[in-house]
């Protein structure tokens, strides 16, 4: 078991580190064959002159061929050597600022869409083809069609402008008051937790029903159980396993990026936000960087799900696992 | 034989579901009664309702869909008037089942022995230690090998035959007077067969353990039964002891039934006898018995349902729901039968 979980995580990471070189070779190339590309021109200023620009090409090393450029990027990435080409900041530093606020962001609301998604699943699924299940499916519905950035906009103007029950927007540390960094990311949190809580409510709403109607937990019931018993242990044990796996995927990608449109409609500032900044400026280091975060979350948490997943289902094996 | 109390006792139990299609009467009017040590085999071919039957015996065909009607006494409890709690307290406890398909009755995400310890601890109380001490003791008497170190194994890790050594072990936990066993060898290769019923016999015997078998395997009842119950279409057509049935069928049907038996003991048909025609839909089932529309020596008089009655003036226990004379049913079978035989080779 623990040789087959070691050959588990060698492959893994390896797997890791191609990904990561596979995406950071295709935003570089991106980068450098899209129109209006050449950050020396637009580094230069308004009007530059043609000697101006072969300076900074010089200055910056972007005569230097592809290759090379991106040796120096990549070397630079990783030994924090890395500088926006428009404001000069370090990269890593406002990486390693927004992570805290993107990790508060992502937690919470993962934390909030998983339990408003069970609770909601299960009533929907004990009260299946009732008035009540419908209205829950229409919520659903509504919540998995509404586009965060209008959602986030329409609380954002009138709980928080309006009606000033909440901060508009903005960031609190926890470490600076708890209360008011609870406080700031109450609308976040909704905002991010509304899709995913209609589509995880519809998914495990049928996986109960589906997990309702096998043999075992006929079984169980015929054991004397109690009812509650039967549903937590037998049909909710078997009914989040998939939708646990969906969790780790969704997690990382809200990490990785999918926070993006939340970060900026309430200015939190996080790891998101810059990455929507550095694409409107179209300043290739951040971009690189955060392209690496967030792929790098992505792939930790693909291999997290395999392993919990393995976990909870005893009939999965991890691969290159030896049967026992 | 010595007459020994019900253990049980089904009155005109009747079980209909509402479907799309509508009302489907899968339960028409059973009555079945079950001695204290005796194994009572109900048989029917799929669709007839015995599985039904024993689902609800268990509570567990309620629901908003379904209408039970009638009456069931186990050990002195009305167990259809009986609120959850107290079925609860008797199913898995009193009264245990085994289901068909062992390979989908057990929980896959949980060890054979902490299910066994759930059902357990459900009823006792008992600590996990002392608990699972039992149920390995189980595993090991329906013979599981090496049950110590079986006992850890997901279902998963299980053969077919084990996982129903592991369910029948899980019913036992708690000394049921009653072993509902539903189809327990359908899902099983021939030999495995075999011996899981040679298990229930041997259960039956040593331990006095009443089995209510529902069957449609016509060679497993030989093997174990002492009473059988011909169920068709919803309705209980005939009903006595394993002798009474297998020498003196008195029911077109059941006759049918045994005449599509290969026997080594009788000169070899050259083609297996069956049945003419399909059961019927019990969302409109015929007018009268149920088994007129395929019945050969059908009258009149089949129009209007027989009563459930002895018929045979030196067989009092001895029940079927057929209007023919006595005399006329022996006439019948015999020449039935010895159509079925062509010349043999």
């Amino acid at each position: 078991m623990s040789s087959g979980m070691a050959r588990f995580a060698v492959r893994r990471l390896g797997q890791m580190v191609l990904v990561l070189f596979a995406v950071s070779v295709l935003v570089f190339l991106i980068f450098n064959v899209v129109p209006g590309g050449d950050p020396a021109v637009r580094m230069a200023g308004k009007i530059p002159t043609e000697t101006q620009v072969e300076a900074i090409r010089e200055e910056w090393g972007f005569d230097e061929p592809l290759y090379v450029q991106y040796a120096t990027m990549m070397k630079n990435l990783f030994t924090g050597g890395t500088v926006s080409y428009f404001t000069g900041q370090d990269v890593t530093e406002e990486i390693w600022r927004g992570l805290p606020r993107t990790l508060s962001l992502a937690v919470g609301a993962a934390l909030i869409w998983m339990a408003f998604a069970i609770g909601l699943g299960l009533f929907s699924a004990l009260h299946a083809g009732r008035f009540s299940d419908r209205i829950v499916t229409v919520l659903a519905l509504v919540g998995i069609s509404m586009p965060v950035f209008w959602l986030g906009a329409l609380m954002s103007y009138y709980l928080g402008n309006k009606a000033g029950i909440f901060p508009e927007g903005g960031y609190v540390e926890f470490s600076e008051n708890p209360a008011d960094w609870f406080w700031h990311l109450v609308m976040p949190w909704t905002a991010l937790s509304v899709l995913f809580i209609g589509l995880y409510s519809r998914v495990l709403r049928s996986d109960i029903i589906e997990t309702m109607g096998e043999d075992y937990v006929r079984t169980a019931r015929a054991k004397g159980l109690s009812e509650r018993r039967v549903l937590v242990k037998h049909v909710l044990r078997n009914s989040l396993i998939p939708i646990v796996t969906l969790w780790g995927l969704d997690f990382g990608a809200v990490i990785g990026g999918a926070a993006i449109l939340t970060e900026t409609v309430f200015g939190l500032q996080g790891v998101g936000e810059y990455a929507a900044e550095a694409i409107g400026q179209f300043d290739l280091p951040p971009i690189m960087a955060v392209t690496m975060f967030g792929a790098f979350f992505i792939v930790v948490f693909n291999t997290l799900v395999d392993i919990a997943y393995a976990a909870l289902d005893p009939r999965i094996r991890l691969e290159g696992e030896v049967a026992r | 034989m010595s007459e020994r109390a019900p253990l049980l006792g089904v009155r005109d139990l009747a079980v209909s579901f509402t479907t799309e299609e509508g009302p489907v009467r899968a339960v028409d009017g059973v009555d079945l009664e079950l001695r204290a040590g005796e194994v009572l085999a109900v048989v029917g071919e799929s669709g007839s309702g015995k599985s039904v039957t024993a689902m609800t015996l268990m509570g567990l065909t309620r629901g908003p869909n379904a209408a039970i009607s009638g009456a069931a006494t186990f050990e002195g409890t009305e167990l259809l008037a009986a609120g959850d709690a107290e079925l609860r307290a008797i199913r898995g406890n009193r009264m245990a089942m085994i289901f068909q398909d062992p390979m989908s009755s057990l929980d896959p995400v949980y060890r054979v022995a902490d299910q066994i310890v759930e059902q357990i601890r459900a009823h006792r109380d008992l600590g996990k230690e002392e608990a699972r001490e039992r149920a390995i003791e189980l595993l090991d008497a329906v013979g599981i090998p090496d049950a110590a170190k079986r006992a850890d194994s997901y279902p998963h890790e299980f053969s077919g035959g084990m996982r129903q050594r592991a369910m029948i072990a899980m019913a036992l936990s708690l000394e049921p007077s009653l072993l509902i066993a539903d189809e327990p060898t359908t899902a099983l290769d021939v030999t495995v067969q075999a011996q899981i019923i040679e298990l229930l016999r041997d259960l039956n015997r040593e331990r006095d353990l009443s089995i209510l078998l529902i069957t449609h395997d016509i060679g497993v009842v030989a093997e174990i039964a002492d009473r059988v119950a011909v169920m068709y279409a919803g309705r209980i057509v005939e009903y006595g002891t394993l002798d009474e049935i297998f020498y003196e069928p008195q029911h077109p049907y059941t006759w049918g039934l045994l005449g599509s038996l290969t026997r080594i003991d009788r000169p070899r048909p050259r083609r297996l006898p069956q049945i003419p025609g399909m059961p019927p839909s019990l969302l409109a089932p015929p007018q009268g018995c149920h088994f007129r529309p395929r019945c050969a020596h059908a009258f009149d008089r089949c129009l209007e349902v027989p009563g459930l009655a002895p018929r045979l003036a030196d067989a009092p226990g001895h029940l079927d729901r057929c209007w023919l004379e006595p005399e006329r049913k022996r006439e019948l079978r015999e020449a039935d039968s010895s159509s079925a035989l062509e010349q043999p080779r």
